[in-house]
């Protein structure tokens, strides 16, 4: 960051914010780019699922019973690798689980980013809302996120799904749970930083010229705070995706035949000993989703860093 | 102090009050019916009005609110006459599936998650300040560069991943330790360690290294500060500068996200449970989940919360022995 690049009178760098600076700054970090071209991969394998398993004329719902032994254990190498089968096949079932891998990426994406998306709007909405207009309301929603802050939410989300009737979809269900518990981190920075914010020159300037509370909070205050919302969306997606897949890992999750690769993890424990490529796989898969979205997730807080320094 | 600890108490009371208000709102108001649940196939009219009746839903809500808060204060009973079921203070509630109180219930298995989740926080707490302190002293040599790259790898690896793993390589293939289950440490304390071993570092592996990177950056700061300099120029040793001047200050924050980090704490070990196939509490509340025993569940989520929040209370507490700003304050 060049020291000339100052906010007005006051000698103090300028964040450099835009699109183009921080994408550029994204980029020339390595593990980031990396990072990014990981989730872009993911992302396009959730999008082309059937055509990806098309190439082998694959889905994953065929039951392929003769690949199987009689103990329930694929047969050959790796858990049934073959050109037809290139992760191999479920034990018991047989069927593809490179399918069943590149189809479980939907659900993961799927829950991981709404889940996030919910999280995020109503943590901005009280972060901003507590942060600027304070008072009683800010010192009940504070106390609020004090108490959600330490809770077992594994704990209540699995309480839940008992509750749920059988009819509503799963997959929103999980959206909902899942991101009903995320908001409180992201709305207590957005409301430090706002807190910082309402006393600027420009709020003051807004609000003489006759804004009201809500516009000046929103189309004023809430764009400063644009680039920490971003950073914090990025972490917090790898950690929504794993909450889906713990649910689904305990069996409480999203419910079978849909693909899921906590649901495939949990599956595996009883067969890590004979076909430990059966965990791998689509542990990989989630593994690496989820260190993507990290490693992204710190090199933009490095680019948006005020200080520009790297820790 | 005392004025400190009173309104923490106060504080922790309200908020029980308002988690006990909401699990009943949420798991009793809604349609999920316990008598309808419990009345079987076929379910005639009158055993329904009798199985309300038993369990005291035909009430008004606030009753049932009521009757639900008072027996976890002083214990309740349910029906009346011979067929009465007593269920002792502190009662979360009454298993009808299983015939047993939910407070029950859970002392019954507590002690396999107890063991898994206290032995799991010691080792982190210590591996995470060590690492971070040694990393913080020796920044950017190859043990600082390592601790880190655990650090991210630690933040995206899922716990039952590398439960999996290690006891496919430490169980399995070296056959070193147990592949899974508990011994009950009155039993055999040799194997009740073996046993936890795998869980306990699988779980702390996961945290020490977030805990690593976040003693280090407190580290590096209070190492910067004037009184270190100072307390090096009197003369100290520098074991005891790292340690009573750096580490006191640095150790703060981490007190503070270890407060946090009880809950995550307790479904941490509601994973390991499955994956080192333990019957403990999590292993619990999924089977009443499956066998809709809901009782059983709103009874455990509420103890949970209540433990997660009394934690919470005694860390608070702890803080204001490490913090002498806090009694300050108050």
């Amino acid at each position: 960051m060049t020291v000339a690049n100052t906010v007005e009178g006051t000698g103090i760098p300028s964040r450099r914010t835009g699109f183009v600076p921080v994408t550029r700054a994204v980029l020339k970090d390595p593990w980031a780019a990396a990072g990014a071209v990981i989730i872009v991969v993911f992302a396009l394998v959730a999008v082309f699922a059937p055509l990806l398993t098309a190439i082998t004329g694959q889905n994953p719902y065929a039951y392929h019973l003769d690949l199987l032994d009689d103990s329930g254990a694929p047969v050959g190498f790796g858990g049934g690798i073959s050109p037809t089968h290139w992760f191999g096949v479920e034990p018991l079932t047989g069927r593809d689980l490179f399918s069943i891998v590149v189809y479980g990426a939907r659900i993961s994406l799927l829950v991981g980013v709404s889940a996030t998306v919910l999280s995020v709007l109503i943590g901005v909405v009280v972060g901003v809302t507590t942060g600027f207009f304070g008072g009683w309301y800010d010192r009940v929603a504070s106390r609020v996120v004090d108490v959600m802050f330490g809770f077992p939410v594994l704990v209540f989300m699995i309480a839940l799904t008992a509750i749920v009737p059988a009819a509503f979809p799963r997959p929103l269900f999980m959206i909902l749970v899942i991101g009903f518990f995320g908001w409180p981190s992201i709305s207590r920075v957005v409301r430090g930083q706002v807190l910082s914010l309402r006393e600027r020159a420009f709020v003051t300037a807004s609000t003489a010229m006759g804004a009201g509370g809500w516009r000046v909070a929103f189309a004023e205050v809430l764009p400063n705070v644009s680039a920490t919302i971003i950073v914090y969306t990025t972490i917090m997606v790898p950690s929504m995706i794993g909450f889906e897949a713990a649910l689904s890992f305990l069996g409480v999750g999203v419910p079978p035949p849909t693909p899921s690769w906590g649901r495939t993890i949990g599956e595996a424990v009883g067969w890590v000993q004979i076909t430990p490529m059966y965990l791998v796989f689509p542990g990989a898969a989630l593994f690496l989703i989820t260190l993507a979205f990290n490693v992204l997730g710190d090199g933009l807080r490095d680019a948006l860093d005020p200080k520009g320094t790297r820790r | 102090m005392t004025r400190f600890v009173l309104q923490r108490l106060a504080g922790m009371l309200l908020v029980l009050v308002v988690i006990a208000v909401i699990s009943f709102a949420v798991f009793y108001l809604l349609p999920a019916n316990p008598a309808q649940l419990s009345c079987g196939k076929p379910c005639t009219p009158e055993n329904l009005e009798r199985a309300k009746e038993f369990m005291g839903t035909n009430l008004p809500w606030w009753e049932q609110l009521g009757a639900f808060l008072w027996g976890i204060v002083a214990g309740r009973s349910f029906g009346t006459g011979d067929a009465a079921i007593s269920c002792a203070a502190p009662c979360f509630g009454y298993s009808f599936q299983q015939n047993a109180s939910v407070t029950e219930l859970i002392a019954s298995r507590f002690p396999v998650s107890a063991s898994i989740a206290v032995g799991a926080a010691v080792l982190w707490l210590l591996l995470g300040v060590a690492g971070g302190v040694v990393s913080a002293l020796r920044r950017g040599t190859w043990i600082d560069r390592g601790v880190m790259t655990l650090a991210i790898a630690g933040v995206s690896a899922p716990s039952y991943l590398v439960g999996l793993l290690a006891i496919l390589l430490f169980g399995f293939t070296l056959q070193w330790l147990p592949t899974g289950g508990y011994v009950p440490l009155t039993e055999d304390p040799l194997q009740w360690l073996l046993h936890l071993v795998l869980p306990w570092c699988t779980l702390a592996f996961i945290s020490a290294a977030i805990y690593a990177r976040l003693t280090r950056g407190e580290m590096i700061e209070s190492m910067g500060q004037d009184y270190i300099r100072t307390a090096r120029a009197k003369g100290l040793r520098e074991p005891r500068v790292v340690v009573r001047h750096g580490l006191r200050n640095a150790i703060i924050p981490v007190v503070t996200i270890f407060g946090l980090d009880l809950g995550a704490l307790l479904g941490g070990t509601v994973i390991a449970e499955k994956v080192f196939s333990m019957q403990g509490l999590g292993a619990m509340l999924i089977d009443a989940v499956h066998t809709l025993d809901l009782q059983l569940v709103v009874g455990f989520t509420l103890f949970s919360a209540f433990l997660i929040v009394v934690a919470n209370a005694v860390v608070d507490l702890l803080y204001g022995f490490v913090d002498p700003r806090v009694k300050a304050a108050a």
